[in-house]
This record gives structure tokens, sequence and C-alpha cells, in this order.
């Protein structure tokens, strides 16, 4: 499955995050190539979402080195890290509800045409981009105008995906996104996730949710209490062995071997 | 897994709706519908009274041109996510700035309208800087501004002339090049005009005999229209309009995706600021006086307008034809009071009626729009 011959995109080294006297993150590594699903695990409090700041540009690590493209990268804010490529869909702060579909879409970034002197928003080219845009990922639209509030929780999450990757991104970070969301729409989400890899876009794909992890995911690397406990290739490990790390190792040992010793 | 269904030509779970039913399901509807309301009830009531002759028609048109003004500013700052309460001190404020400059320190009128603008805006911009850099909610901030504006608009001509009301601002405006388009009206010669071909009533005596009763159309009402089109074009066309909606909707969201939302709301502010000045400047022009307790509960009048265009109190929705439509229905119901003739008293519980009838129904028109549970 994992054809990833090309070099990481985004390479993360011994990254350590300590906010006060509390240590987030003590030497996380973890990398991901274009073309491939990463999936992120852990439970609560493993240090998920301190990590995917650091790689967004969120947090500045306290140590360790972040390389994207083979090149040593700090991000200011999730606005740098958005520049250059890497962009983040978070579960609840994804879109605006009571906004249209390409009034979301096209947030912050809007086109415009000159009439005269007055610039507008060009929302015949908005819009078509839009509707194009959502059949590609599987949506049909009854209307470009329609809020964002009318869609599904996992409608509205392809929407923020295809918006990323419309607009150029070359690293997809997706926090939860299938946490509130039902076994149907999770399906979809997932088969967005699955068309976007395929487009040679590296997808970073965080969840506690083991069974949708391995629905998709190339690799996978578990996280726990700010560490990593290991990586995995597809078809190297199996659901319960995933499920066993996540909760806290109690069987280590015996998983160390089927980890490959990358522990 | 790629294939799930939902990529058929056509979602079978789509409703397909009607054209009517869209040409219906607009944030405008409860407006719209309780302008017919007002309109019928007094074309009714009060239809021989002279409401609906020139004369009438000119004096509810201009009350409703004031609330307008001032619905736009709260409409777009509400729809941004934040409050004004302090646009009828603002009103008192500037209307004072105008004849203190104007009449006690004797300036240009034009130099003293154009001071005042570029005073209150600053109020209107620090108000906005205070909100977005402390993260505190707007209607405390503008409540404070609210005392704040209105005892200066007391303490000064009080402490300067040793009185509330500073007039003669009349005879000062006259000559200047910027006053008339404030106070003055246009399409004068096509009133004269009506009036030659009989078609409008003219004076029978006194010293104005056989000039029209209309003798043109007040720079209020045109400045209220320009304000409307203006702001809905900005609001609904442009790239800032979007940013308006979306700082309102979800700030957090919008920094996000690099919206600037601070400085998008700090210009509402500064909008508001605008359009309380305006309707200040313009009173001043037609009374030739400013009064210290002018403007006394018109942030409230601006905001009911605006809730009856079907804004959501809490930003990221609305409508500035709504709002204008809301500040129309106030203005025909106050003065259809004394056309009517009726007991005012009713008039409130008309008012509150056709208040509670409008929202009822954008809350309704709201959630379908926009799939709010």
């Amino acid at each position: 499955m994992s054809e990833a011959v090309h070099a990481p995109i985004v390479e993360m080294k011994d990254i350590e995050k300590h906010f006060g006297p509390v240590i987030a993150l003590n030497g996380v590594s973890f990398d991901v190539r274009p073309g491939e699903c990463h999936c992120l695990l852990g439970d609560n409090g493993a240090g998920k979402s301190t990590f995917i700041k650091t790689m967004s540009g969120g947090h500045k690590p306290t140590k360790g080195k972040i390389l994207f493209e083979g090149r040593e990268m700090s991000f200011d804010s999730p606005r740098d890290a958005m520049t250059a490529g890497i962009a983040t869909v978070y579960q609840d702060l994804a879109m605006i509800p009571l906004m249209s579909v390409t009034r979301n879409f096209w947030m912050g970034r809007e086109p415009v045409k000159k009439v005269g002197p007055f610039r507008f928003m060009d929302f015949a080219k908005a819009n078509e981009v839009t509707m194009t845009e959502m059949r590609k990922m599987g949506i049909n639209l009854r209307s470009p105008d329609q809020a964002v509030g009318t869609l599904s929780g996992g409608e509205r999450q392809t929407v923020a995906i295809a918006r990323a990757v419309y607009f150029g991104a070359k690293v997809l970070i997706l926090d939860e996104p299938t946490s509130a969301l039902g076994v149907r729409q999770t399906a979809n989400v997932l088969s967005t996730i699955d068309k976007v890899r395929k487009s040679g876009i590296a997808v970073v794909f965080i969840t506690h949710n083991v069974r949708h992890a391995l629905a998709v995911g190339d690799r996978f690397t578990v996280l726990n209490r700010g560490k990593t406990l290991g990586t995995a290739q597809r078809g190297q490990i199996t659901p319960e062995e995933l499920q066993d790390l996540m909760a806290g190792g109690q069987e280590m040992v015996a998983l160390e071997s089927s980890l490959g010793g990358t522990v | 897994m790629s294939d799930t269904g939902s990529s058929a030509a056509v979602d079978e779970r789509i409703k397909q709706t009607s054209k009517l039913r869209e040409a219906f399901i607009r944030p405008e509807l409860g407006a719209i519908v309780g302008v017919i309301a007002v309109f019928l009830f007094f074309i009714i009531f009060a239809g021989d009274s002279g409401m609906f002759a020139p004369q009438g028609v000119l004096n509810w048109s201009t009350v409703s041109a004031q609330f307008v003004i001032i619905a736009v500013g709260a409409c777009m700052l509400m729809i941004a996510g934040e409050f004004d309460l302090s646009v009828g001190s603002m009103i008192g404020f500037s209307g004072m700035s105008i004849a203190i400059m104007s009449v006690t320190l004797g300036w240009p009128v034009w130099l003293a309208i154009l001071l005042t603008f570029a005073l209150c805006m600053a109020i209107g911009a620090l108000t906005g800087t205070i909100v977005v850099r402390t993260g505190l909610p707007s209607f405390i901030v503008s409540l404070a501004f609210l005392f704040i504006l209105r005892g200066f608009t007391i303490f000064l001509p009080q402490t300067i002339e040793r009185r509330t009301i500073i007039g003669g601002i009349s005879s000062a405006a006259e000559g200047d090049w910027l006053a008339p388009l404030f106070g003055g009206k246009i399409g004068e010669g096509f009133f004269r005009w009506l009036a030659e071909m009989d078609i409008i009533a003219t004076y029978s005596r006194g010293a104005r005999a056989g000039e029209p009763m209309v003798n043109g159309i007040p720079m209020l009402i045109v400045w209220a229209l320009v304000l409307v089109i203006v702001a809905h074009i900005v609001l609904t066309r442009t790239k800032f309009g979007n940013w308006v909606f979306a700082s309102g909707g979800d700030a957090q969201a919008a920094r996000y995706v690099g919206v600037p939302v601070n400085r998008v709301k700090i210009q509402m502010f500064m909008l508001t600021a605008f359009c309380a000045t305006l309707f200040a400047t313009c009173q001043v022009m037609e009374f030739g006086s400013a009064g210290a307790d002018r403007g006394l509960l018109k942030e409230f009048e601006a905001i009911i307008a605006v809730v009856i265009g079907g804004a959501l109190l809490t930003g990221g929705f609305g409508s500035v034809i709504g709002a204008a439509l809301g500040a129309i229905i106030f203005g025909v119901v106050q003065q259809g009071l004394f056309f009517a003739g009726v007991e005012s008293s009713l008039f409130r519980v008309f008012l509150g009626v056709i208040l509670l009838f409008a929202v009822i129904l954008n809350t309704y028109i709201r959630r379908i729009i926009t799939g709010e549970r």
C-alpha cells in the first residue's frame, strides 16, 4: 500500500515542548511523506494537540528541529505555516455555520474583480470553483449560497479539507476529524482523506479511534505521555496491538517485536 | 469506500425547493411583512388624514430616514459581532460639538463639521480599540461611553454658555459651502414645476403664497438612501463585506484564515460613529440649534430596527435592507401617531406586536437558512 519512496516533506526531530514545569512533549520524532497518510494516535493527554500545534506553527518547540522540504524551518504563526503549505483542519474551528459555503470556502482569500474604480468579490468565479471542488470530494451542494450550518458534520469537515487542498496545501493536518461523527459521515470523511492522499498530499491524521486509523493509514505512530511509543507500517500491526499501545503499553514487551524494533 | 453514493448526480436526500419558497426565505422577510402591515394599518385608519399626501409622505419619510441612518451603522456593527450603546449620546455630543465650534468659537461651519466628524470617528475608533484589546463585551464598553459622552454634552455648553441649548447655527451656516450638503434640499426646481402643473398643493396665503408646500427632498433622505445602497453593496458584494460576516460569525475561525478581525471591528465602530454624527449634523442644520438632550434612547431604537430587519443579536447574520425596513416601520408608526388621531398608547401596543411578530418570523427564517437547531 505504502509507496512512500519520496523523501519526507515534514520531519520533526526530537521535539520537546515545556509549558513552565510541565513537559508536554519529551522527545517526539515524526515524519510524513507526500502521498501518505500518517496516523498519529494517542489517548487524551498524550500530547497530540501540542504536537500538531507545534507542527502547524501554533507553538514553538522548546527543543528539537522541524524540517520542511529538507530545510530547517521555524514558523511564527499558523498563518506562516499555511503560507508554506501546511494546513490544519480543526474539528470545531473549521467553518462558520451562519455563512454560505462559498463565503466560508474563500474566507480570507476572496477573489476580486474590478469594475471601474471599484473592487467587488467575484462571486461567479467563487461559486463555480466551490461547486467544482465540492463535487470532486463527492458532495453535491444544492447551491453554493447554502449556509454551512445546513451541512452535516462530515460535509463540513469535507468543505474544510477541500478548501485546504484548493489553496495549495502540501501537508494536511486533520485534528480528530471523525471523533464527533456518525458511521456514514465518518466513512465519507475517510474516503475524502483517501482521495486527498492519492493526489499526492501528505496527510497527518490525528485520532484516538484505531479502526478509523487502520481504514486509511499507511503508517501509525502512537504517542503516550509526551513520547512516541513507535511507528508501525500498515500490515505490521493488528488493531488489538495498536489499541493496547495507546492504552498505556501494558504489553509493551510483547509488542516491541511486532513494531520492528522501532521503539 | 471512495464511492459512498453521494457522488451520484443528484443527491436524493436534498429536497428540491421551489423558486417561490426560495424567494420568500430571506433574512428581510420579517421586516417586509412588518412594513406591509404598518402601511395597511395606516392606509385603513389614517388614509384620509393627509398622511399619504405629499407633505405627509415627506414628514414620515424624513423621520424614517433619521432612523435609517443610525440603523445602517448599528446593523453593520451588529453583523460584525458588536454593539454600540453610545449612538444616542454620540448624536448629542456631535451636535453640541458643531454648535460650540461654529457659534461659540466662531469657526467656519464647514470646519466645525469636518472636525466633528474626525473627532467622533476617533472616539468610535477608541471604543472599538478598547473592545478588541481588552476582550470586554462591547455592551459594557459602549455603555461607559454612553455616560461619558452625555456627560460632556451637558457639561460643556453649561460651562461655556450657561445653558444646554446653543442656537444661531442657521445664521452661522449662511453661505457656507458644506452646510447645504446636510441641511439643504434637492429637486426644488422639480417640485416648483410640479406645483405649476397643479400636481402638488401650493400655499394659498402668507409670505410663501404660490410656493409648493413640498419644495424639495431634504438631504437627510438622500444621505439615508446613499448609505443603505453603499452599505448593502459593501456587505454583500465585496471582500470586506465577507470579513464583516466572518468577524461576527466566529472571530477565531476568521482570524485563523487571516481575516483582520480587530481592524474590521474597529472600522465598524467608526462607521456607527460616522452615522451618529451624520444624523446630528443634518438635525443641527435643520433646527439651527444643538441641545444636550438630543439623541436620547436612539441607540435602542437603532438596535430594535436592526433586529426587526433580521440581524442576529450575536452577530454574523443580518441585512442592511432589512435594517432600513425596520427603521421605516419605526418612522412610519411614530409619525402615524399624529395623523391617525387614535389614542397614542394603542400604538405602543401595535409597535410591540409588530416587533414580536417580526422577530419570531425572523428566527424561524434564520433557522431555515442557516440550519441552526
